[in-house]
């Protein structure tokens, strides 16, 4: 019970941080991307990572969601110790807990739009119509019940972006991590998407961490943490304890 | 899963019809080419094969192969036949003669003289006339393909004649000789009349054919008779690998076709890999979306050789197909009569298209198990 968690009470922490640091080795040289980072997000909020160009936005995300390792700090998501665990373990805890929305939509383009949607099911070992049925009904939610059967070509950026949504909510992941989600998308689909997002991603038992340039969102967060050169410099926000803002 | 992986396949068609035609490709030239050289081979034992009642060849220690016979001693046969364990033995006269053919041209023939009497070697497929009828006066009979080359574009028909080295001779049946290794046309006659077809006019017994009393005793049989009369007796199996293997030896037909299949496994990995390793390229962020999912590696791993096995499977089906196609069609024809689709042969390309398919996915697949998840934050 010490790792795979099942539950999580609202308003509890989800995502911990504390002292994580990480470089990349560029040529001879190793760049210190992040210095002792650290980061929280909590239940029933939509936590907004922002920050210039470079400054590690994208590497804290990756870490949080286990597809990177941190080189040190503590990282503990949904009281999980991501440190500590590996390959086959991460990649299992990735697809029982977390969900992915990414900049560029990443559906498989062979695949219909409901087919995509069902991809964690199926690759959790449901079956294809069990998928299917799921991913309907969510896509019908996000407005695409005309367009289940249709390929990622015929549809619009905005259209694609709702699949990859579908995709991460079919199987009700507690933590969905968003990388720039709306900036293939103009201004009016992208609000759409990010109404979409509040809507069904969160709920009570559940933290969405976006990573985004985009002030134009800005107003769906209830928190933003602003990063800078590999640290969190500036937490705004409705629910912050004074205590937490230097934690 | 595998069901994803066959649509990621299906839904990029042109590397999909890529991938199955490279190895069509490399399973119909395999296939063809294997088939071609075991035909070949076996067309040089062809006079072994179409005497088969014969147990045991004898003949001068120092032959190697039936393309190169040489003359033995008259005394030789009556010797062998008073050899202990042997029920019957024949004379067998064999030699590489001209024929001028209709056209004026000349053409290399293989003259094979047998046993006046028992008319042992001549193969029981007769198309037209009997074997009885070589007993006639100046008889010969030939093989089909060797009547269309005297006489191009006329019926199978007995009755003509021919001079060979200024002799009549008249063809009295027309015989499904085994398709030969060094000559189209196979004229049979009996052993007094091939000696005065060919030019050298004496006596000269190639070999003695001999079969034994006792079918369990054939090699002891063999052996007393190389023994006794200090030849070479080797039971027909033997020569016709001694035969084959002299091919082998000291033709470039080995090396040759090697090289082809050599090259058709190679082309078969370059296509196969080239294409797979472009589809594996284009959709590694998709690989990458999969694994940041959650998909396991071993999932990744089963959808990578599903696809390979598509590929391998349906490839191999077209390219047997063809080569089945081809040897029905082109296999009729005299030049490459005989020549068949081996099952043999048919299950070891299967087996290299296999290994075709894996070496080629091989390099793909390290990509797919070490694509970073991460790379999919990136744009
Ligand atoms: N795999 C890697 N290898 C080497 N350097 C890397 C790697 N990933 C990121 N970096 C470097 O780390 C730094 C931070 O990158 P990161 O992607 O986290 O920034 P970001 O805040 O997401 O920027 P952006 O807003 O442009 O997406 C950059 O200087 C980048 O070049
Ligand atoms: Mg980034």
């Amino acid at each position: 019970m010490d790792d795979l968690p099942t539950n999580t009470p609202p308003g509890a922490i989800a995502v911990r941080c504390v002292g994580v640091q990480k470089s990349f080795a560029a040529g001879e040289t190793t760049v210190r991307v992040l210095r002792g980072t650290d980061f929280t997000a909590r239940a029933g909020e939509m936590t907004f990572l922002v920050g210039p160009s470079g400054c590690g936005k994208t590497t804290l995300i990756s870490i949080i969601g286990a597809i990177l390792s941190a080189d040190a700090g503590s990282v503990e998501v949904l009281g999980f110790d991501v440190r500590r665990a590996r390959g086959g373990r991460l990649a299992d805890f990735r697809l029982a807990n977390l969900g992915f929305i990414f900049q560029q939509f990443n559906l498989l383009p062979a695949l219909s739009a409901a087919e995509n949607a069902s991809l964690p099911l199926v690759a959790a070992g449901r079956s294809t119509r069990f998928g299917e049925r799921a991913a309907a009904a969510l896509l019908a939610r996000l407005g695409l019940e005309q367009h289940l059967h249709k390929m990622p070509a015929q549809l619009s950026g905005g259209q694609q972006q709702r699949v990859a949504i579908a995709r991460v909510l079919v199987h009700a992941p507690r933590l969905v991590i968003c990388d720039e989600p709306t900036a293939s998308l103009d201004a009016e689909s992208g609000h759409t998407v990010m109404e979409l997002l509040r809507e069904v991603a969160l709920a009570p038992d559940r933290a969405v961490i976006i990573v985004t340039h985009d002030t134009r969102i800005f107003e769906f967060a209830d928190v933003i943490h602003h990063m800078s050169d590999g640290r969190i410099e500036r937490i705004e926000g409705k629910s912050i304890a004074p205590s937490e803002a230097h934690a | 899963m595998l069901v994803v992986a066959l649509r990621m396949l299906f839904g990029d068609a042109t590397k999909c019809l890529g991938l199955v035609f490279g190895v069509a490709l490399s399973t119909l030239l395999l296939c063809q080419q294997v088939s071609i050289f075991f035909g070949l081979l076996s067309r040089a034992a062809s006079v072994i094969d179409d005497a088969p009642e014969a147990d045991i060849w004898v003949m001068d220690p120092a032959v190697k192969t039936i393309e190169v016979p040489y003359p033995l001693r008259d005394t030789v046969l009556q010797r062998v036949r008073g050899v202990e364990g042997v029920a019957w033995a024949v004379p067998f006269f064999k030699a590489s003669t001209q024929v001028r053919t209709r056209r004026g041209t000349l053409d290399n023939a293989i003259m094979i003289g047998v046993d006046d009497v028992s008319l042992v070697g001549v193969p029981d497929r007769f198309l037209l006339g009997t074997l009885d009828d070589l007993t006639l006066p100046d008889a010969i009979a030939i093989n089909p393909a060797g009547f269309r080359l005297l006489f191009p574009g006329e019926e199978l028909d007995v009755g003509r004649e021919l001079e060979l080295n200024d002799r009549r001779a008249r063809i009295v049946a027309i015989v499904d000789a085994s398709p030969a290794f060094s000559a189209n046309l196979t004229i049979y006659t009996r052993y007094s009349l091939a000696t005065r077809y060919t030019n050298n006019g004496r006596n000269t017994l190639s070999f003695v054919l001999a079969k034994a009393a006792d079918p369990s005793t054939i090699a002891a049989v063999a052996d007393r008779i190389a023994a006794e009369m200090g030849l070479k007796a080797v039971e027909r199996a033997t020569f016709r690998r001694e035969t084959i293997g002299y091919i082998l030896a000291t033709t470039g037909i080995p090396a040759s076709f090697g090289t082809v299949v050599l090259l058709g496994v190679l082309i078969g990995i370059a296509i196969v890999g080239l294409t797979f390793n472009q589809f594996v390229m284009e959709n590694i962020r998709q690989y990458a979306a999969l694994k940041a999912i959650g998909v396991r590696n071993g999932w990744l791993l089963a959808m990578t050789l599903t696809q390979a096995a598509f590929v391998a499977t349906v490839g191999y089906g077209i390219g047997l197909a063809a080569a089945a196609g081809f040897f029905a069609t082109a296999g009729q024809s005299d030049a490459l009569r005989g020549f068949r689709l081996l099952p043999e042969v048919a299950v070891g390309v299967a087996l290299l298209a296999g290994v075709i398919v894996l070496l080629a996915t091989t390099v793909s697949l390290r990509r797919v198990f070490f694509v970073d998840p991460a790379t999919v934050f990136r744009g």
